[in-house]
């Protein structure tokens, strides 16, 4: 088939709106990284620390990561389905509605509109946009696999297709409120019952927002930028269906040690240990597809990407499960290791993955080379420095943290207050700001990259 | 051909796939009572501090504040006794939040005055040495809105009558514009002259920060 004949402008917009959530989304983070040692910064309501953060959260986790799925979801549905994008008027409104919902969303959480469940912050009405535009997307997705002219579907699409049908389960469940006014509600569920069902959800929309999708990209754009074919079919099976499978029983390990009966936080940890094997299924299929050809590393400057990216998902799934367990989590639990945890997915395996997917896609859709290769290996040495930096002091910062809110004297009495546990972190928050200056530059220069690739791009010839 | 040739057979069985986990740990919990657990002792919130409790979501304070002491010597002895569910029976949403770059505040109630709240809000590091909290004077600026309250305590379920949510809020306004109330000079002193006689936003979250378990510590009392 017809290269040109695919509808890649699609794919191009939903780049773009990535990578201006992205920068948004980061730069309410700094600001936040700010104002942990300078408090000065909550200049006004809507700056303040605890209306701030969910802006941070919501524009990466909805804006930049959803974006970029539904970018690289359109162009990976239609490669591997020879098939042309058969409503693309309908993709075009899902991207005015998208962009629409994810500035309201923003807006609203600023203005403090806030149900306070975590990744499930956004108002009753904001909710029936993301329903609409997620459906928008599932109708193109699944008019495509219905008409594709390719037999088999590949693994990608296993993991894009669980995704389409469970975000919305999710979603709708436990976003089940009771409105009071237009901007305003309450969750139908009270106490230890909505904990249970926040978890359930809060834990598998980012498994199947940052894990599911992204591996989908990870199937697809690694063998198309190395050339190299994905080692072990059946391993793929293996791990695709035991990872959707096992994933949904492991939100409580968010609850420990809470009133939430103790068999549902046990039989969390059990699947969250038994989850490493899926999830490593996949880091194995990767390495053992690349197959030491180190010297790709050298010499395709995409290559790098997918394999730290993958290598972060490698410890990002190890380390999730072990903070899991009682113990560790009694030490662990809400400090500043989790942050480093989140962050190390976020900026080590979903960007590095994302960053490696634009850049090949681009090409595609200019029909040139990329803008600049220098640039892109310059970005991925500052978003790596970055993301290491941050997430080893954090993690640093936890360990303090936990044990001087543990210790505890010879004669049974607290050895440190709580606020010397705080000025203990100052300068492990300074250190994370720089941290993410770091990052920040280079998603500015990813961002740019992309922009000029496509601006220097004659519009006869783009596609 | 297979299940991965059948895009329709896929979704679904992926479908039924995840809904095994959910089912087991999520759905079925749901209907059990050990997930709905509930105490004579644990009484609803009054309509002044449900509307406080709104202003506590709004402003995001469970963003920086857990409500969740764990059964741990360090956090009993720092925070108090430590959580039981049935303390949460009427929360909708929970507020147990999950990072504590503030201290937990399931057990502040009672544990200082009015005026010690009045302050640290305004100021946090007036009463809070090195406190990173923001400061959240303007509150005080604002009366706090009771036209959907009555509406608020109905989805609620605290069944009140709609003369009872009105008395509640009289008598809450009576009692920090009284001449008597103990911490009526802090109060007065961030309090806009014009808003003096009236509850405002700040009235309602130190309401709602004083009730924060104090039913456990009323029970406890009893003993």
């Amino acid at each position: 088939m017809d290269d040109t004949a695919y509808n890649l402008p699609i794919v191009r917009h939903f780049m773009y709106s990535a990578l201006f959530w992205l920068a948004a989304g980061l730069l309410a983070g700094l600001w936040l990284s700010f104002e942990m040692f300078e408090p000065a910064l909550n200049l006004t309501p809507w700056l303040s620390f605890g209306r701030l953060r969910v802006v941070h959260t919501n524009l990466l986790t909805f804006g930049f990561s959803l974006s970029a799925i539904f970018s690289t979801a359109y162009y990976m549905l239609q490669r591997l389905n020879r098939t042309i994008l058969p409503f693309p008027r309908l993709a075009r409104a899902h991207l005015y509605l998208f962009n629409t919902t994810i500035l309201l969303a923003a807006v609203s959480l600023l203005a403090g509109m806030n149900t306070s469940k975590e990744y499930a912050e956004l108002e009753w009405p904001i909710d029936l946009l993301v329903l609409g535009f997620w459906t928008m997307y599932a109708v193109n997705a699944f008019a495509i696999l219905f008409r594709r002219r390719e037999q088999q579907l590949y693994i990608s699409l296993w993991y894009l297709i669980s995704m389409t049908v469970t975000i919305p389960l999710l979603y709708i469940v436990n976003n089940l409120e009771v409105p009071v006014t237009l901007l305003k509600s309450y969750s139908m569920y009270a106490g230890t019952a909505d904990a249970d069902v926040q978890w359930w959800y809060g834990h598998n929309t980012i498994g199947f927002i940052y894990t599911m999708p992204i591996l989908a990209m990870f199937y697809y754009f690694l063998p198309r930028s190395t050339g190299l074919p994905i080692y072990s079919h059946r391993l793929s099976i293996i791990s695709f269906w035991s990872l959707i499978f096992a994933y949904l029983w492991t939100g409580a390990h968010h609850l420990m040690l809470t009133p939430l009966p103790e068999w549902i936080q046990t039989v969390a940890i059990a699947f969250s240990i038994f989850l490493i094997a899926p999830s490593w299924g996949v880091v194995i299929n990767g390495y053992y597809t690349f197959g030491g050809r180190w010297d790709l590393l050298r010499s395709n400057y995409l290559a790098k990407f997918f394999m730290f990216g993958i290598s972060f998902y490698g410890l990002q799934t190890l380390q999730g499960p072990l903070q899991g367990l009682r113990t560790l989590n009694a030490y662990f639990h809400y400090t500043d290791w989790v942050i480093g945890h989140v962050h190390m997915g976020t900026m080590g395996w979903v960007t590095m993955i994302i960053s490696g997917s634009f850049y090949y896609m681009i090409p595609k859709l200019t029909g040139r080379e990329l803008y600049s290769i220098r640039l892109a290996d310059i970005h991925f040495w500052l978003i790596l420095a970055g993301q290491l930096i941050l997430t080893m002091v954090m993690w640093a910062g936890g360990i303090l943290q936990g044990g001087m809110l543990k210790s505890i004297n010879s004669d049974g009495s607290l050895t440190w207050s709580f606020l010397d546990t705080l000025a203990a972190l100052f300068p492990y928050y300074q250190l994370r700001f720089a941290a993410g200056v770091i990052y920040f530059a280079g998603i500015l220069l990813f961002t740019w990259n992309i922009i000029r690739s496509v601006s220097t791009t004659p519009e006869r010839v783009r596609k | 051909m297979n299940i991965y040739s059948k895009p329709a057979a896929l979704a679904f069985l992926s479908a039924l796939v995840i809904l095994v986990g959910t089912t087991v740990t999520m759905f079925i919990p749901l209907f059990l009572p050990s997930t709905h657990p509930v105490s004579r002792y644990v009484r609803p919130y009054t309509s002044v501090e449900l509307e406080g409790r709104d202003i506590y979501i709004r402003e995001g304070c469970n963003n920086c504040h857990t409500q969740m002491v764990r059964p741990l010597i360090s956090e009993v002895l720092r925070y108090g006794e430590y959580s039981k569910g049935e303390e949460y029976a009427w929360d909708r949403p929970f507020l147990w939040g999950s990072r504590r770059i503030g201290p937990d505040l399931i057990r502040v109630g009672g544990k200082y005055p009015d005026s010690w709240h009045y302050r640290h809000l305004q100021r946090p590091r007036s009463v809070s040495r090195l406190s990173i909290m923001p400061p959240f004077g303007w509150l005080a600026s604002n009366t706090l809105d009771t036209s959907s309250t009555f509406r608020k305590t109905v989805i609620q379920g605290f069944g009140y009558t709609r003369r009872q949510v009105s008395l509640q809020i009289r008598d809450a306004t009576a009692r920090v514009t009284d001449p008597a109330y103990s911490s009526k000079a802090t109060r007065d002193q961030l309090t806009p002259v014009d808003l003096e006689n009236r509850l405002t936003e700040m009235d309602a979250l130190v309401a709602y920060l004083q009730k924060l378990g104090r039913d456990v510590k009323s029970m406890e009392a009893t003993r």
